[in-house]
């Protein structure tokens, strides 16, 4: 196609609806359906989380404010901020409390892959997929409420330790439901991998390079779909992992190359499910009995917090990739000195702009779910015509109905 | 097309969803409410709660000391202070007791595990819905 400033368009999408717990604004300058150039506008909610950190809650009261942080990534959070508290104030976890928050970490892996597998097949119009994911995820839900006492914010972290063990019976259901899943696995490689319409949509779009994915620091899945062997849980074991030995997944061990596309992504998630379920049969047979707090007495445990003087740095693999905090604490003050949270879809929206450079619109829901951010951000789009200066807004719905017929159109022409 | 077998498969089985509170959605919320409280229709069951579920908390009053460490810990400031007058003998005394607003409340539990007379339980009961965050039962007094 002929260069020529008509065929130039700026799209911006996003950036803010009022459900969205990350919005972001993209403008994308297409030309005719082709994506030539890529911006991305980023910190667009601001709600004050680590605000009131630092100025209204206690160390205790922050455990579940971190939860709200992501209503997905709710076990990694308060992990990740309670190895912060632990390494501010000195505290040493039993190791118990150790396997059980990583017994739950990898449960919640579980749910995030296949919750994320359902959104992605939602995304190219493959509704089917998306129903049945959703229904196999329903069981690994289950495990955790019966587990922890509640499906979404599992509550379940505690400075020092845990605040539930696994019994006998819970042990039980756990099992129950990885057998479920290790029934199921096949099922679910065999539709989502060896499907014909999901591996034309994903196959060679949203390329990241090796390089690009070093240059602009990807993390999880993303990186390692990439061929970047990064994993928190092997370079920085946490936890139990040291002694599980988690090595990262990378695409080729499924399909013998690293392409970095969309595809590879999918390979990699549907890969640590398999992971996550060994973790916790490793975790479930090696747990050491003992306690499962450090220190039992709440009271003392906060007017120990106050005495404590420090800082603290928490790594966590979250099933999108890495998560940070960081943590100071002063003596004498209740709430923490300085926090600072670092999430990772903070790292994988930059990727972006490699990934949907050459691509078309249609493939702009996709590729932005694939490093599995929060898509509402779609919710709304307006197409500026430059030249004309003419607005027209385009909604995640319609973007959401070219992808499916793009999907149509592609499985017309196989 | 692998998911082709797998839609005939789902096409005979019995919903994977738990029909609650009604197995067909009722013409009318309100109608169908009314039903209910009036005996003439009956609510599908929900699923059943697992064991140490976190629902709508119980306060026994008469245990409780008036430490106030539950309102120390509570991430979502849902309890608040309130005094009561307690006769003891001839006169009667103020004395400090707690009030929960569940509305506000986000169900960890901390306040139970906090609690050092065990007044504060949580119960299996769920269905909170109401269109008044301040109505009598969303109080526990």
């Amino acid at each position: 196609m002929e260069m020529s400033d008509e065929a130039l368009y700026t799209i911006p999408v996003g950036p803010v609806h009022p459900a969205l717990k990350e919005p972001i604004e993209l403008d994308l300058r297409v030309e005719g359906e082709r994506i030539v150039g890529v911006d991305v506008k980023c910190s667009q909610a601001h709600r004050g989380i680590e605000w009131l950190g630092m100025n209204r809650n206690n160390s205790i009261q922050n455990i579940y404010l971190a939860e709200r942080v992501c209503g997905i990534c709710n076990v990694c959070h308060p992990y990740c901020m309670v190895l912060a508290v632990e390494e501010a104030a000195g505290i040493e976890v039993p190791e118990r409390a150790d396997y059980i928050r990583t017994i739950v970490a990898e449960m919640e892996r579980i749910h995030s892959h296949l919750l994320w597998a359902g959104v992605a097949a939602h995304e190219i119009g493959f509704d089917t997929v998306f129903h049945y994911t959703w229904a196999l995820r329903e069981e690994i839900m289950d495990a955790i409420e019966y587990v922890t006492g509640n499906r979404v914010t599992k509550g379940i972290m505690m400075i020092g330790g845990v605040r539930r063990d696994i019994t006998k019976e819970r042990e039980e259901r756990i099992r129950k439901a990885l057998r479920y899943y290790e029934e199921k696995f096949e099922k679910i490689e065999d539709l989502v991998l060896h499907d014909k319409t999901i591996r034309m949509r994903t196959r060679n779009v949203g390329i990241l390079t090796r390089e690009d994915a070093l240059k602009l620091c990807a993390v999880g899945p993303v990186a390692r779909a990439s061929g970047v062997p990064k994993d928190v849980r092997q370079d920085y074991p946490y936890g139990a992992y040291a002694d599980i030995g988690v090595r990262a997944i990378l695409p080729d061990q499924y399909t013998g190359e690293i392409i970095g596309d969309v595809y590879d992504r999918i390979v990699v998630r549907l890969l640590e499910v398999k992971q996550s379920i060994q973790i916790i049969h490793d975790a479930l047979d090696n747990i050491p009995q003992g306690d499962i707090v450090a220190e039992k007495n709440l009271v003392k445990l906060l007017s120990m917090l106050k005495r404590a003087e420090g800082e603290g740095i928490g790594r966590v693999e979250a099933p999108r990739g890495e998560d940070i905090h960081y943590v100071r604490l002063r003596q004498g003050e209740e709430p923490f000195l300085s926090w600072k949270i670092r999430a990772p879809t903070y790292n994988n929206v930059l990727p972006w702009i490699p990934m949907l450079l050459g691509a078309e619109i249609a493939d702009v829901p996709i590729v932005a779910a694939s490093t599995d951010p929060c898509m509402s951000c779609l919710n709304r789009v307006t197409v500026v015509d430059e030249s004309s200066r003419k607005e027209f807004t385009l909604t995640k719905e319609r973007m959401h109905e070219m992808s499916v017929r793009k999907t149509r159109r592609m499985m017309r022409h196989v | 097309m692998p998911a082709i077998t797998e839609v005939w498969k789902v096409l005979f089985k019995r919903p994977f969803t738990n029909r609650f509170p009604a197995k067909y959605a009722p013409r009318s919320v309100h109608g169908f409410v009314r039903r209910v409280q009036a005996g003439k229709a009956k609510i599908a069951p929900p699923v059943p709660t697992p064991p140490n579920f976190r629902g709508k908390i119980n306060y026994e009053v008469d245990k409780c000391i008036g430490c106030g460490l539950c309102i120390r810990v509570c991430p979502t400031k849902a309890i608040v202070w309130r005094t009561v007058e307690v006769e003891q003998g001839e006169k009667k005394v103020a004395k400090k007791k707690v009030k929960i607003f569940v509305s506000r409340c986000c169900f960890c539990s901390q306040c139970v595990d906090i609690c050092p007379k065990d007044c504060l339980s949580m119960s299996d009961e769920f269905l909170l819905a109401n269109e008044d965050k301040l109505a009598n039962e969303l109080i526990v007094l």
